[in-house]
């Protein structure tokens, strides 16, 4: 499948044609909704709060953000941005609640530091990894937006964005850039190996009400199974490399000669002692 | 534009982002709108902490809103509906449509139309 961020750059590439053909489609908008409640479910917002939407275009997904109901802690109050001016016209004919910033997410966050409570982004934040002018880098927009991003977010504020890598490169440069900027990072995926499936990078900023590290977002949650590719700091102190001369490298050195043919003598517990002087 | 996210707004200019000036940012030839919206008293109470009460003073008189009073309601005041139902009507319900923002610091000016600001930057600024 082709992708639009192979096409155009996000503000030539949804016109006025493509924009109204996104927010029409029933398909995306069934999708779009069921990620961003996947994103309020992470967020896990106990009261009324101020919600960041970014790449909100016409305000699929900050729509549901004034919906939730008070019995789960909303409606929310959401400020959206984003590059297109198609996708905001398609917005204010839509009159949506939340106000809308026409920016680029890559040229950094205009707000007061800690100004939002949370942060959502559905299917935007691939964008920041093509660069559409010679003066910047991919790496440059996505730096400027993370540090942007955590300086708008109150302590113990989450951050949650739901996106489309295009492949490993681009999912590691962008976990990469989140946590070069101090965020706790991790990746959610569901429905893995499936052509459906989704990613979300859930943010957090440090010093709020969660417990341990990343993985404690989704503590509660069915169906979620924790797969932890860090490296224990005990672990890189316990693999030692086995120094030259010792039984596990002469092992080892046996091995790769019988391996070429060579004639190797058989190994047994003498194996790499040492000949020591009898008298 | 609600005057509550005007609260929040600074420059984007990045050389902005060390003074003390280039916060809050100014109206020019504002339009103002009001909006009905739902009264969410919980909401004001969480975000009352957040808002500089200085700036959103300046914002009021350059909106030219009566004078709000000089300290942020704290407290007791914060149980009072009638001080929550005015300060959603400042912060909620009225809305810039059109005119400018200016930075004190670069002099940048951020246009607004139809509720939209426009905040991106040309590339020397970034």
């Amino acid at each position: 499948m082709s992708r639009p961020e192979d096409i155009l750059p996000p503000d030539l590439f949804y016109n006025d044609n493509e924009s109204r053909k996104y927010t029409k489609s029933s398909r995306i908008r069934n999708i779009q909704a069921n990620m961003t409640s996947r994103a309020l479910e992470l967020l896990d917002l106990k009261s009324p709060s101020l919600i960041l939407d970014l790449g909100c275009g016409s305000g699929l997904s900050g729509e549901m953000l004034s919906e939730v109901p008070p019995s789960e802690g909303g409606p929310h109050t959401w400020i959206g941005m984003d590059i297109s001016p198609s996708m905001l016209d398609v917005a204010l004919q839509r009159d949506v609640e939340g106000d809308l910033f026409l920016a680029d997410i890559g040229q950094g966050v205009p707000f007061r530091p800690g100004t939002f409570d949370a942060a959502i982004s559905i299917s935007a934040i691939q964008w920041l990894c093509n660069a559409e002018t010679s003066d910047v880098t991919a790496e440059g927009r996505l730096k400027r937006f993370f540090e942007g991003l955590y300086a708008s977010l109150r302590r113990g504020g989450r951050a949650v964005c739901q996106f489309y890598p295009k492949n490993d490169v681009q999912r590691s440069m962008i976990s990469g850039a989140a946590i070069k900027a101090g965020f706790g990072a991790g990746i959610l995926e569901d429905d893995p190996g499936t052509k459906s499936s989704k990613l979300y990078l859930v943010l957090t900023v440090g010093g709020g009400g969660l417990t341990g590290d990343i993985t404690g977002v989704v503590n509660g949650m069915d169906d979620v199974s924790v797969l932890d590719a860090r490296r224990k700091a005990s672990e890189i102190n316990n693999a030692r490399a086995p120094r030259k001369g010792d039984k596990a490298w002469i092992l080892r050195k046996k091995e790769q000669m019988e391996r070429k043919g060579k004639v190797v003598k058989a190994s047994s517990k003498y194996t790499g002692r040492k000949r020591r002087i009898a008298f | 534009m609600k005057v509550l996210t005007a609260n929040f707004v600074t420059c984007a200019v990045k050389d902005c982002k060390t003074s003390p000036a280039s916060f809050p940012l100014h109206f020019h030839d504002a339009e103002l709108e009001q909006e009905e919206l739902e009264f969410q008293p919980e909401f004001i109470r969480n975000i009352l902490p957040r808002i500089d009460w200085p700036a959103l003073c300046t914002t009021a008189n350059e909106l030219g809103f009566p004078t709000l009073p000089e300290s942020k309601p704290e407290g007791d005041k914060l149980e009072d509906e009638q001080t929550l139902k005015d300060l959603h009507r400042l912060l909620l319900e009225t809305h810039v449509t059109e005119g400018k923002l200016a930075c004190a610091n670069c002099g940048h000016q951020y246009s607004i139309k139809e509720g939209i600001a426009n905040f991106l930057l040309p590339s020397h600024l970034v």
